[in-house]
């Protein structure tokens, strides 16, 4: 066992460590966004509208994630058309594509959480509301949406863990994340397990971190 | 259309091909991982603290680490950890690895994790009174689990195995690193070949989505099949 | 417990014994078939190129039968060490860091390394020297890496991971650039071309072949680089415990050699003699 390169390649593998935190939370944020549009897209009764938001979150969960993120990197950068628009600013860079597939991929899993914890939602409670006379956008707001986000604490704390996983990916379009750069010194040293031991070690306690987070939260918001 | 015809100019037959490959890779995958979870969960439901922390670190490591990461593991790693594996089991030979085993391998023991999380969750929620029941007929320890137990394991498992299952069939797309050719890989060789990226990674997406979709069709069967009686 | 160990013990054996290759008469050698013209593949899917067609030469010589496997770039070292492969021939230049880790035979083939734009750059006509060696770079050379460090000042430059051409970018010697790296020269050429680089760096012949197969405007600029993090030529590398393959094969690349064999089949691939 290596000891010597474990502790020489900790730095590296600590600084890409802040690149892949970087890509997950922006992937978080917009893919809460696009989630919860999601998610109220498909509660709406209008069947087109539904189906739409069935389609996007079915083929977003059907596909690789690589597939997804190959398809907006490569594929985009070939259109000659999109070149020319202001939006090649945006897709030249791997680090937007990255996030663009990630918040994709997570907004369609994030949809379909929030959509189910707000279908278990009491109807009851609903109705308390209606009749005390409290407007349905008040109603939606300040109990629906806070119930839905309490609902679906465990299951989005599991959704970030495979989203945290899911940035090791941004290595293959160039992007030296925590896995990246480890990738890299496996190619260069040869000691695979070396390498693993710190760099799983670290996403170990990532994953520790997020998972005492959410219990954390789910304490605090219990009614 | 012409690139996806078959024959010499065409990709389709190198597609059809890659995806029936990406179907035996997930199939192989699946069942390593079964046999994984079949040594894992009892150790995992044991009440042998030490065989609890060997379980749980198993399934906390594989399914915390990035999945990219423990392919490049066993790819860079190969032959030292199968070997070392094998070992284990009594044999000490030189072992020769091809792609085929080192993906299926490496997704396996990925699936594995999984599928000892859903096994041990549907044991632990068969009502109590079944594993007395069993016990008091006097029937024999290995009746008792495959003819009473696992049957209702199975029922309670099935739907959480179909997500193992769907999670399976996309990792099977990061094995292109070790130069297996299923879908992906097949797809990448042919957007270069032809500089049309847009157009074979979109075509992957919609192979991946078929098998996704005749997954669930057959899945469903299996669920009615295996929920008669209740 | 023991039914159980013999039940895993077969289905990991059964594994095995699918998966199993057996190799005694044929040297298998890994190529990447995505580096033409050195080694590409053509629309069958069949591997071809410079090292392919000396491939069988050298192996007719050594007197077995070769069989050429196809292996990533990235995983190329490993996959020799792991014993997919015997040999390696697939433009891998002859340095020391690689040393370290597998054996060369005597070069067989040199390739000069260039940066790379697309028509239209501001980095065109730069003003330097045709060619710089740095091995023992002499006033020139500096002369024109001081030029070249302040032309790619904070330039976004592509090349293949893994690569002498890295290690060059990163010594330092081109100052602070923007470094991309990817998994294949092929990767490299696409982002040149979209736009994504301002500049890439790989073997002259590597971007001359995409220029002409594409009908892109790729154009070189800048010095050729040879020598120095650019190592010493290509050689075939092989496991370092395998000693008399290495003497086998240098003794073929010698017999190659005198017969003119190398230098025909380079210049059918390359258009110039690019035999050492």
């Amino acid at each position: 066992m290596d000891i010597e390169l474990m502790i020489n390649s900790l730095p590296k593998l600590l600084g890409a460590t802040v690149i892949t935190l970087k890509l997950l939370s922006a992937s978080l944020i917009v893919g809460l966004i696009i989630g919860l549009l999601f998610a109220i897209l498909r509660l709406n009764k209008n069947i087109i509208v539904n189906r739409f938001a069935y389609g996007y979150s079915y083929v977003f969960r059907g596909t690789p994630l690589l597939v997804q993120i190959f398809i907006i990197y490569f594929g985009l950068g070939q259109i000659e058309y999109l070149r020319s628009t202001f939006l090649w600013v945006v897709l030249k860079e791997p680090y937007w594509c990255a996030i663009i597939a990630f918040a994709l991929n997570t907004g369609a899993y994030t949809s379909e959480i929030l959509r189910s914890a707000f279908q278990t939602i009491k109807p009851g409670i609903v109705e308390a509301g209606k009749s005390l006379g409290i407007p349905n956008k008040i109603i939606f707001y300040k109990i629906q949406i806070p119930i839905a986000i309490r609902q679906s604490l465990p299951a989005y704390g599991n959704e970030i863990i495979l989203m945290m996983k899911g940035t090791s990916l941004a290595s293959t379009v160039t992007l030296m994340d925590l896995t990246g750069v480890a990738k890299y010194i496996i190619s260069t040293t040869f000691k695979p397990i070396e390498v693993f031991i710190v760099a799983g070690s670290i996403y170990l306690f990532m994953t520790f971190c997020i998972h005492n987070l959410i219990k954390f939260l789910e304490k605090k918001y219990s009614f | 259309m012409e690139l996806l015809s078959f024959g010499d100019t065409g990709w389709g037959d190198e597609l059809l091909i890659a995806t029936l490959m990406t179907i035996a890779v997930s199939v192989t995958a699946m069942l390593v991982g079964f046999l994984f979870a079949l040594i894992f969960t009892p150790l995992k439901l044991s009440k042998n603290k030490f065989f609890n922390f060997i379980a749980n670190s198993y399934t906390t490591i594989i399914r915390g680490v990035p999945e990219l990461l423990v392919i490049y593991l066993f790819f860079f790693g190969g032959t030292g950890a199968v070997m070392f594996v094998a070992s284990i089991f009594g044999y000490n030979e030189y072992i020769e690895i091809n792609a085929f085993i080192t993906g299926a391998f490496a997704i396996g023991i990925i699936s594995g994790a999984y599928s000892t999380e859903v096994f041990r969750g549907a044991i632990q929620s068969i009502d109590k009174g079944q594993f007395e029941a069993v016990k008091v007929l006097g029937l024999s320890k290995f009746q008792q689990f495959f003819k009473i137990i696992l049957p209702q394991t199975l029922r309670l498992a099935i739907p959480n195995l179909s997500n193992v299952w769907q999670i399976t069939l996309k990792d099977t797309s990061l094995i292109s690193v070790t130069g297996l050719v299923e879908i992906m890989r097949q797809s990448y060789i042919a957007a270069g070949s032809t500089r049309d990226p847009l157009f074979f990674y979109s075509f992957a997406a919609v192979l991946y989505l078929l098998l996704t979709f005749l997954s669930m069709k057959l899945i469903n069967r299996l669920e009615v099949r295996y929920s008669k009686g209740y | 417990m023991n039914i159980l160990r013999k039940t895993v013990f077969s289905v990991l054996a059964s594994l095995l014994i699918i998966g199993n290759v057996f190799a005694a008469d044929k040297i298998r050698i890994g190529t990447e078939g995505a580096y033409p013209p050195w080694n590409s593949k053509d629309a069958s899917g069949k591997l071809i190129g410079f090292e392919v067609e000396l491939a069988y030469t050298l192996c007719r010589y050594i007197g077995k039968q070769c069989e050429i496997v196809e292996q990533d770039w990235d995983g190329m070292i490993p996959a020799l060490i792991m014993r997919k492969f015997d040999a390696i021939m697939a433009g891998m230049s002859i340095t020391d860091e690689r040393k370290k880790a597998i054996s060369f035979s005597q070069g067989y083939a040199d390739e000069v390394a260039s940066l790379a734009v697309m028509k239209g750059s501001d980095l065109e006509g730069m003003k330097t020297p045709k060619g710089i060696g740095l091995s023992s770079p002499n006033s020139d050379a500096k002369k024109a890496l001081k030029t070249i460090t302040a032309a790619l000042a904070g330039k976004t430059v592509c090349t293949q991971i893994g690569t002498i051409h890295q290690n060059f970018l990163e010594s330092g010697d081109v100052g602070k650039i923007n470094l991309r790296t990817y998994k294949t020269q092929d990767e490299v050429n696409l982002d040149l071309a979209s736009g994504r680089c301002d500049v890439a760096l790989a073997a002259a012949v590597a971007f001359t072949d995409y220029a002409q197969k594409s009908g892109k405007s790729v154009v070189l600029v800048g010095p050729t680089f040879s020598g120095g993090a650019f190592g010493n030529g290509v050689g075939v590398g092989i496991r370092q415990d395998d000693t008399e393959l290495l003497k086998v094969f240098n003794q073929a690349i010698n017999k190659a050699r005198k017969n003119g064999d190398i230098s025909r089949i380079a210049t059918k691939w390359f258009g110039f003699d690019a035999s050492m």
